[in-house]
């Protein structure tokens, strides 16, 4: 203490008056402290706002009405979110079903079989597909996708419109960037002495791959599983260009409405009791994200562990 | 994994056929080359239908409704706008709040409450935001849907990205440079400013150019806050031009594509911003270059 003490004496030697020095010192320290704290008092603003509006809401609906109601109809005052939540949880956890394994798959075969040559120009590429934005998706969705499926909807007789199944393949390919790079990180960070020693034990380069190294990753690939969970559940834009987007109960090959589209969609019209519960479905989506962030946290930790 | 638990997986010793061994591989490389031709085949199709519709006056018109002509011009403004204001308002807070949690933070229960609040910021979905912003900006502070209503909102959306960019540039500057300027007689402040912040500036770029990115692609969040449409060039002085709504170009995609079922305008505006996101990418890799060749 006694060092950086006098260390502090030699200050006006070296660069100006002491006095104006230590305001300076002290005022900056303040700064700092309230820059440290902003994204907290951000978060409790959300969470107050969210609270406020979207809690007396779902009161005046009833909370039963509301979240298990299976009609979503404003002009009748109906306003019951059950196909929503289902429609997004189906949607959500289909699409993770699918990008998990294929995501792990290009992980391991980013991390551990490309030359080191092409990982990074490859890797480039993945992070491209992160950063096109979700309208850009939407966009080459009904382009791309939808007609596609038009064609097996009439081939079975059903009407062509957009469907939970277009959402899904949208949302599959919205999340593989994030599962990807988390999973080829937390590969990466597996020491290269575990598959030495499984190597040295007589195994193949793939099975040390398969039994030890993604195994040993496991919390990591978790992780992007979670994080891409909280990605698909709230990605409004991009779905709702392509799910057709009734409030019924859903149908892989019939329209959905996600809980994240009404928002966008009834917004600008909405008043009343309307648009208090749509501040309602805001409180429950925010409630799915804070759950997964915190599950999030505690895996983060545990890996860190 | 210790030895122990590595020796209880017997799976290891086991034995897998060659055939079996080569369809393995064969899955795994079919899978990744599906998934890279994927992501080309798609930027393919946006900048093979989009680009001929990328004409100057495309670029530098409004909407004209008489001579039937499409321009972005408008929302080009508009993005421009509520990027710089939102970085000023953000890369300030952001390297500060950094600054504060790596250089000033004693307290590890503070530093855990902060970073545990931007891991949520990070996670809140845009649609959210929009929400959020609505409530506080265009309600309460009563800025009315304008563009400064959605600054307000995606300066808060990049904040976490702002923290996490600069404060993992300033764990990379050695401790031997803060030492160094200590031991000299710099006070911290002074410290901060002439040593620690020259020498993380290309992590906090990097920080800004994953800002604009975010920034660029948002539209969920603009569509509640920002709104409007850009039919005509923003009037007035600036000050005005920021009170008034007004949309960006994915916004301006999402109202052509969806509402007016102009998928060609669409994609002509698809085009600009894939344009736009590629370059970001090489310059966040030109910057990651930059900052491995200095370590």
């Amino acid at each position: 203490m006694e060092s950086a003490d006098s260390a502090r004496e030699r200050v006006d030697t070296i660069i100006g008056s002491r006095g104006s020095k230590t305001l300076i010192e002290r005022v900056m320290n303040i700064v700092f402290i309230v820059c440290g704290f902003a994204a907290v008092v951000c978060v409790i603003a959300m969470t107050a706002y969210m609270i406020t509006s979207g809690g007396p809401a779902i009161a005046r609906i009833g909370v039963v009405p509301f979240l298990f109601g299976q009609v979503w109809n404003p002009t009748n005052s109906q306003f019951g979110i059950a196909p929503m939540i289902l429609a997004s949880i189906i949607a959500t956890f289909s699409a993770i079903l699918i990008a998990l394994p294929v995501g792990v798959l290009v992980a391991v075969f980013l991390a551990k079989l490309v030359p080191k040559r092409f990982s990074g120009v490859l890797r480039q590429i993945i992070d491209l597909l992160a950063g096109i934005p979700s309208v850009v998706y939407g966009l080459l969705g009904v382009i791309l996708i939808v007609p596609l499926i038009f064609k097996l909807q009439a081939a079975l007789g059903l009407p062509t419109v957009g469907s939970l199944l277009a959402a899904i393949i949208i949302l599959v390919i919205m999340i593989l960037p994030t599962i990807i790079s988390v999973s080829e990180t937390s590969i990466r960070a597996v020491p290269q002495k575990y598959e030495d020693a499984s190597l040295a034990l007589g195994s193949t380069k793939l099975q040390s791959i398969i039994k030890v190294t993604v195994p040993a990753a496991k919390n990591g690939i978790v992780a992007g599983m979670v994080l891409g969970v909280g990605r698909a559940i709230g990605e409004a834009m991009a779905v709702m260009m392509v799910a057709g987007n009734a409030a019924i109960m859903p149908q892989l090959l019939g329209p959905v409405r996600l809980l994240t589209a009404s928002i966008p969609i009834e917004w600008a019209y909405s008043s009343g009791l309307h648009r208090e519960a749509l501040y309602g479905i805001g409180l429950v989506l925010f409630i799915f994200i804070m759950l997964i962030n915190i599950t999030l946290n505690m895996l983060l930790k545990r890996s860190a562990d | 994994m210790t030895v122990a638990e590595l020796s209880n997986h017997r799976a290891i010793t086991e034995h897998i056929s060659r055939p079996m061994e080569k369809a393995i591989y064969g899955v795994i490389y079919l899978v990744s080359a599906l998934v890279l031709a994927m992501v080309v085949f798609f930027i393919g199709v946006i900048l093979y239908r989009g680009l001929p519709h990328v004409t100057i006056p495309f670029l530098s018109t409004a909407p004209n409704p008489v001579d039937q002509t499409i321009g972005i011009l408008p929302s080009i403004i508009n993005t421009l706008y509520i990027i710089v204001a939102a970085l000023l308002i953000s890369v300030p807070i952001g390297v500060g709040g950094a600054i504060y949690l790596n250089e000033y933070a004693t307290s590890k229960r503070f530093v855990r409450l902060i970073e545990f609040a931007t891991e949520t910021l990070s996670g809140v979905p845009s649609i959210l935001y929009g929400v959020f912003g609505y409530m506080m900006f265009v309600l309460m502070f009563d800025l009315k849907v304008s563009l400064i209503a959605g600054t307000l909102t995606l300066a808060i959306m990049v904040l976490p990205i702002m923290i996490r960019t600069s404060q993992e540039a300033l764990r990379s500057v050695p401790e031997s440079y803060r030492e160094g300027a200590l031991g000299m007689g710099a006070t911290k402040w002074y410290m901060v400013r002439t040593v620690l912040l020259p020498s993380s500036l290309m992590g906090i770029l990097t920080g800004i150019i994953l800002s604009i990115g975010r920034m660029v692609g948002e539209s969920a969040a603009l569509l509640l806050v920002a709104g409007g449409s850009a039919m005509y060039m923003p009037r007035g002085n600036l000050f005005q031009q920021f009170a008034s709504s007004g949309s960006t170009l994915s916004v301006e995609l999402y109202r052509y594509a969806a509402s007016r079922g102009d998928n060609e305008t669409a994609f002509g505006i698809a085009a600009v911003l894939i344009v736009i996101v590629i370059s970001l990418n090489l310059m966040t890799r030109f910057l990651a270059g930059r900052l491995s060749k200095n370590e």
